[in-house]
């Protein structure tokens, strides 16, 4: 069946994949601040590569996308492993940026006020790790149900 | 009845998945069953930690004067979503699988291990 | 056969649902709340983030999510092994 997605639909699909990816990462790197975080800016960004899979059916012959995406997703959970480490000297999952004057650890007053970017200690950390796990993740799913499914209706026309 | 309210709305839906998973002849629905299951019972863990006229819990620029709700409902929650996110992957693989095998939807004719 | 015995056991489950919800505390007032009045209290000075359930999911109760990520990450690699086999059988 060769019946590749309308001209509207691929005409849109370039125009706006583009915004979709970057509010998704905006979700992802103000986690804590807003409400949003990991998982959430990660679903985002799959539902952004799930629109580029299906706009794009034969176009998209590149050899093996899988693999780009399998490690990926395992450079994120290794990093969010390691950064649950690296505080062992007190506990584990030990928040050993926070309040300290380094990368990401100014003190704030309590109380109601507009977000600082500079606070949080471990947290956007993790946050982005989680994220580009929770992406590459969903992503790699999408695509494996999709091409399962395809390569099964080209090779019974082939027939 | 007026304060129960939410809680008949999470279990409208759960009522509505099982009647789906038990009546419906289509692999595809009884999978969209499952997952209206799994959002009834996150409707009913979030509306558990109500607090009358709270706000999100949340600093950044909140309005000042009102209680906050409470949070860990929410982040459980969120692991909740995950969860069902997974097992729904999965069953769909399965049924991608099974319909390649043996041509049909039907679940009363997948009676491959009987035989 | 089959419907009469599944529109009986939904009945059983409608009306053992409506007694339940009957008799949970009403909405909007929960009854103990000492961990959470703690945690939006206290959060902003410990971990330092505006945001009081991120600081719970990633610092608080970090070990769920690390458990949450490993079950992402097993349903990937669930997909992944099964549609290995699938060009196998066409070929």
């Amino acid at each position: 069946m060769k019946s590749d997605m309308s001209t509207v639909v691929r005409t849109i699909t370039d125009f706006i994949f583009g915004f979709i990816i970057v509010f998704g990462i905006y979700i992802i790197i103000h986690g804590h601040l807003t409400p949003g975080g990991g998982f959430q800016g990660g679903a985002v960004v799959a539902s952004g590569f799930a629109l580029f899979f299906v706009a794009f059916t034969h176009d998209f012959n590149r050899k093996k996308p899988q693999k780009l995406y399998g490690m990926f997703e395992s450079i994120g959970l290794i990093i969010f492993i390691l950064l649950a480490f690296f505080g062992i000297y007190k506990t584990f999952f030990y928040n050993f940026l926070a309040n300290s004057g380094s990368l990401f650890g100014m003190t704030i007053r309590p109380g109601i006020n507009p977000g600082y970017f500079n606070t949080g200690g471990v947290v956007p950390l993790m946050n982005m790790a989680v994220g580009f796990e929770v992406a590459c993740g969903l992503s790699l799913i999408v695509y494996l149900l999709y091409r399962g499914e395809k390569k099964d209706r080209e090779d019974s026309e082939s027939e | 009845m007026n304060s129960y309210l939410a809680y008949f709305t999470s279990f409208l839906l759960i009522m509505m998945g099982i009647y789906a998973v038990i009546f419906k002849r289509n692999l595809i629905k009884i999978v969209i069953g499952v997952s209206l299951m799994e959002s009834g019972v996150n409707l009913f863990l979030v509306a558990l930690g109500y607090r009358k006229n709270g706000i999100a819990p949340i600093y950044t620029m909140a309005p000042s004067g009102h209680k906050m709700v409470l949070p860990t409902p929410q982040a459980l929650t969120l692991t909740s979503i995950v969860i069902g996110l997974a097992t729904t992957a999965l069953m769909l693989t399965l049924t991608v699988l099974l319909y390649k095998h043996y041509k049909t939807l039907d679940p009363t004719k997948i009676r491959g291990l009987m035989r | 056969m089959k419907t009469a015995y599944a529109l009986i056991f939904m009945t059983i489950v409608v009306i053992f649902m409506f007694y339940a919800i009957t008799t949970l505390h009403p909405m909007g007032s929960p009854l103990h709340s000492e961990m959470d009045d703690y945690f939006i209290k206290n959060a902003q000075i410990e971990v330092g983030t505006n945001n009081v359930v991120t600081s719970i999911v990633f610092d608080y109760r970090g070990f769920d999510t690390l458990g949450e990520a490993t079950v992402l990450f097993i349903a990937v690699i669930s997909v992944v092994s099964l549609f290995r086999g699938v060009k196998k059988d066409e070929e």
